[in-house]
């Protein structure tokens, strides 16, 4: 998970065959820009493997099959959502709209199934691509409309609640078929099948970031948007793309998330956003642009996912996870700006 | 060394020709009725005093302005550009000054962005065949004489001449018919200089056409054959290096008879 920390490509060098690699700080120079690059994720997997052993041994309840697989399943729609929330943070983008665009797809799905009678493979793909269309908004009005990201999923978070009320008069949606529930609460052998998703998710989604031109250029736009403009990167277009695919991974959140509770809440996915955006960052993701790897995000959404679960075993008050949570993202925010602060003033000297 | 004589500018035809290019900003003649030639395979430095138009010559030839009035012809055709992307499709790669790297992406990223190869072609998911661009990235930095240790480095974190290297190595690794550099050096140490001149250097040995703009004129007599001098938007006049004194250029360029007062840089 850990292996593509920090760097786009997840390579590692081969300093010292090449002539002059003497010449820039020797070669310990080498290895302490390469441990600066990873340290940050190497950091947040470190805080998570602390939690980890600290739960395990102040809860008896932490180490036990079901609250973990409750953990994975509690995490897996946040990771998922975390993930497209990278892509969009490595092109110096954001994305506010990820919650009401999860509710607005899980109610529109839910509604499809009960009210439409369509069947529930049926409606869940269509409820995955009204997230689609949601991004592809948000994706024209920051590729196209040239709005800032803020504002543009700012709008549609307003707009993507607001739909979800309207359609379904504020009340919850139930009475789904039996079998859209294996989606969120049926079980592989032993796995859930909400990890079994995220691990689809994962898959791809790390080929997309690491192999594929779309990855490729997304690190570009995000670490010198006129740079890629200037060799010939048609930027606008994979903008869109960017939110388009967040869309569907919200779209598919919000779908995982109804079936786990048999029924479309409006209410869903308030906060989620902050989740999102905090699991990105933690796992390195830079809110400047250019930096940001799905392990990464994977690290940070279930760092998240251990604090809330942590705070219930040990009977923390609620709301201080919030709490928790926020002073993590300042810590790994802080680290960012220093690591970026470093770099710049070797830059400098050499 | 390759032959690529100015001298014999007749046998071969001009990689590129402009002739009576004007521009105007505003109430600014930027450039007034301006001829420039530049032959295959030479190195020409374009000097001048500040706002000279020097820039707006070297932007108006890769597509970033538009002239009022003028044409040019280059590798035989004459062009208009509309965008520097189309000026690099037809063989003329510019070294911006801003150098238009990606800091987050590492040496091999940057030398082939816009530009990748892949493995597989899927659009927006074409699968990029990494190894083929390392392989092609270290051949094309030995060529160049651009020494990275570290071709999956990021390039936040270079230094100046580091970075500048890339850039040259990327404009120059396209099979381009003429590369532009606008001050390629004016940001960097002095022994970074050394090492860009060096890397200019050995594109003349390769027979690439260059376009440089320069206020080190020790620098573009060390490394070109031709200057061309602009005054106040007008192209006063040509000369080889090998054939003229530093003062004479001085002189063209500030347009004093006696440039005695003036330091030879
Ligand atoms: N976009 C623009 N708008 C208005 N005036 C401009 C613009 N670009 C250049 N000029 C003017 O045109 C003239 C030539 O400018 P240019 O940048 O080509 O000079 P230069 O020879 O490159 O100078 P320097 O050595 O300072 O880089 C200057 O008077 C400048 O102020
Ligand atoms: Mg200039």
């Amino acid at each position: 998970m850990s292996s593509s920390a920090g760097r786009p490509d997840g390579r590692t060098g081969d300093f010292g065959k090449q002539p002059g690699a003497a010449a820039v700080g020797g070669p310990w120079g080498l290895v302490r820009r390469r441990l600066a690059d990873v340290i940050s994720q190497v950091a947040a997997l470190g805080a998570l493997l602390v939690i980890f052993v600290l739960l395990s041994l102040l809860s008896p309840n932490f180490l036990t099959y079901n609250n973990l697989s409750e953990v994975v399943v509690e995490a897996a729609v946040t990771a998922i959502i975390a993930i497209g929330m990278t892509l969009v943070i490595v092109t110096a983008g954001i994305d506010l709209s990820v919650g009401g665009i999860a509710a607005l797809a899980g109610v529109l799905g839910a509604m499809l199934m009960v009210d439409a009678h369509l069947s529930w493979p049926l409606a869940t793909v269509v409820g995955v691509l009204i997230g689609g269309a949601a991004g592809l908004v948000n994706g024209g009005l920051v590729g196209w409309v040239k709005l800032a990201p803020f504002i543009a999923t700012l709008g549609m978070m307003g707009v993507a609640r607001g739909l979800t009320f309207v359609s379904t008069g504020a009340v919850a949606v139930y009475g789904l078929p039996v079998g859209f529930n294996v989606l969120g609460q049926g079980y592989a052998g032993p796995i859930p099948i909400p990890a079994i998703c995220l691990i689809g998710v994962i898959v791809i989604f790390g080929f997309i970031f690491t192999r594929t031109k779309l990855g490729r250029y997304s690190y570009a736009i995000g670490s010198n948007h006129e740079a890629a403009r200037l060799m010939g990167i048609p930027a606008s277009r994979y903008l869109v793309l960017v939110y388009v695919l967040q869309g569907l991974l919200a779209g598919f959140g919000g779908m995982i998330a109804a079936s786990r509770v048999s029924s479309g809440q409006p209410n869903f996915g308030v906060g989620l956003e902050l989740d999102a955006i905090a699991a990105a960052v933690i796992g390195g993701a830079s809110l400047f642009g250019g930096q940001g790897t799905v392990s990464g995000a994977i690290i940070g959404a279930f760092l998240i996912q251990f604090i809330r679960n942590g705070s219930v075993l040990l009977n923390v008050n609620i709301y201080w996870q919030d709490v928790i949570i926020g002073l993590v993202v300042w810590i790994a925010v802080s680290w960012d700006q220093f690591r970026r602060q470093r770099i710049t003033e070797r830059a400098h000297v050499t | 060394m390759e032959q690529m004589n100015s001298q014999d500018a007749s046998v071969t035809e001009p990689m590129l020709k402009v002739e009576g290019i004007s521009k105007r900003f505003g109430g600014v003649q930027a450039l007034q009725d301006v001829d420039l030639q530049v032959d295959t395979g030479e190195h020409v430095a374009l000097v001048g005093d500040n706002g000279a138009g020097k820039s707006t010559l070297v932007k108006i030839l890769t597509g970033a302005e538009h002239a009022d009035d003028g044409s040019f012809w280059f590798a035989g055709e004459e062009r208009h550009f509309r965008s520097p992307l189309e000026a690099r499709r037809h063989g003329i790669e510019t070294v911006y000054q801003t150098l238009a790297l990606a800091d987050h992406l590492d040496v091999v990223a940057n030398l082939f962005l816009g530009r990748e190869r892949y493995l597989l072609r899927l659009g927006p998911f074409s699968v990029l065949n990494r190894a083929a661009m390392k392989t092609e990235a270290r051949a094309l930095l030995e060529r160049t004489g651009v020494q990275i240790p570290d071709l999956g480095a990021m390039i936040m974190g270079m230094s100046g001449g580091q970075r500048q290297g890339v850039a040259i190595a990327r404009a120059a690794g396209w099979g381009s018919k003429m590369i532009v550099l606008d001050e390629p050096t004016a940001a960097l140490g002095v022994q970074e200089t050394a090492k860009v001149e060096e890397i200019i250097h050995t594109l003349k040995d390769q027979g690439v056409t260059v376009l440089m703009v320069s206020h080190n004129l020790r620098q573009v007599f060390d490394l070109v054959d031709t200057i061309w001098v602009l005054r106040h938007g007008r192209m006063v006049g040509a000369r080889k290096a090998a054939e003229v004194r530093p003062q004479e250029i001085v002189s063209m360029i500030t347009g004093a008879d006696d440039a005695s007062g003036l330091e030879f840089a």
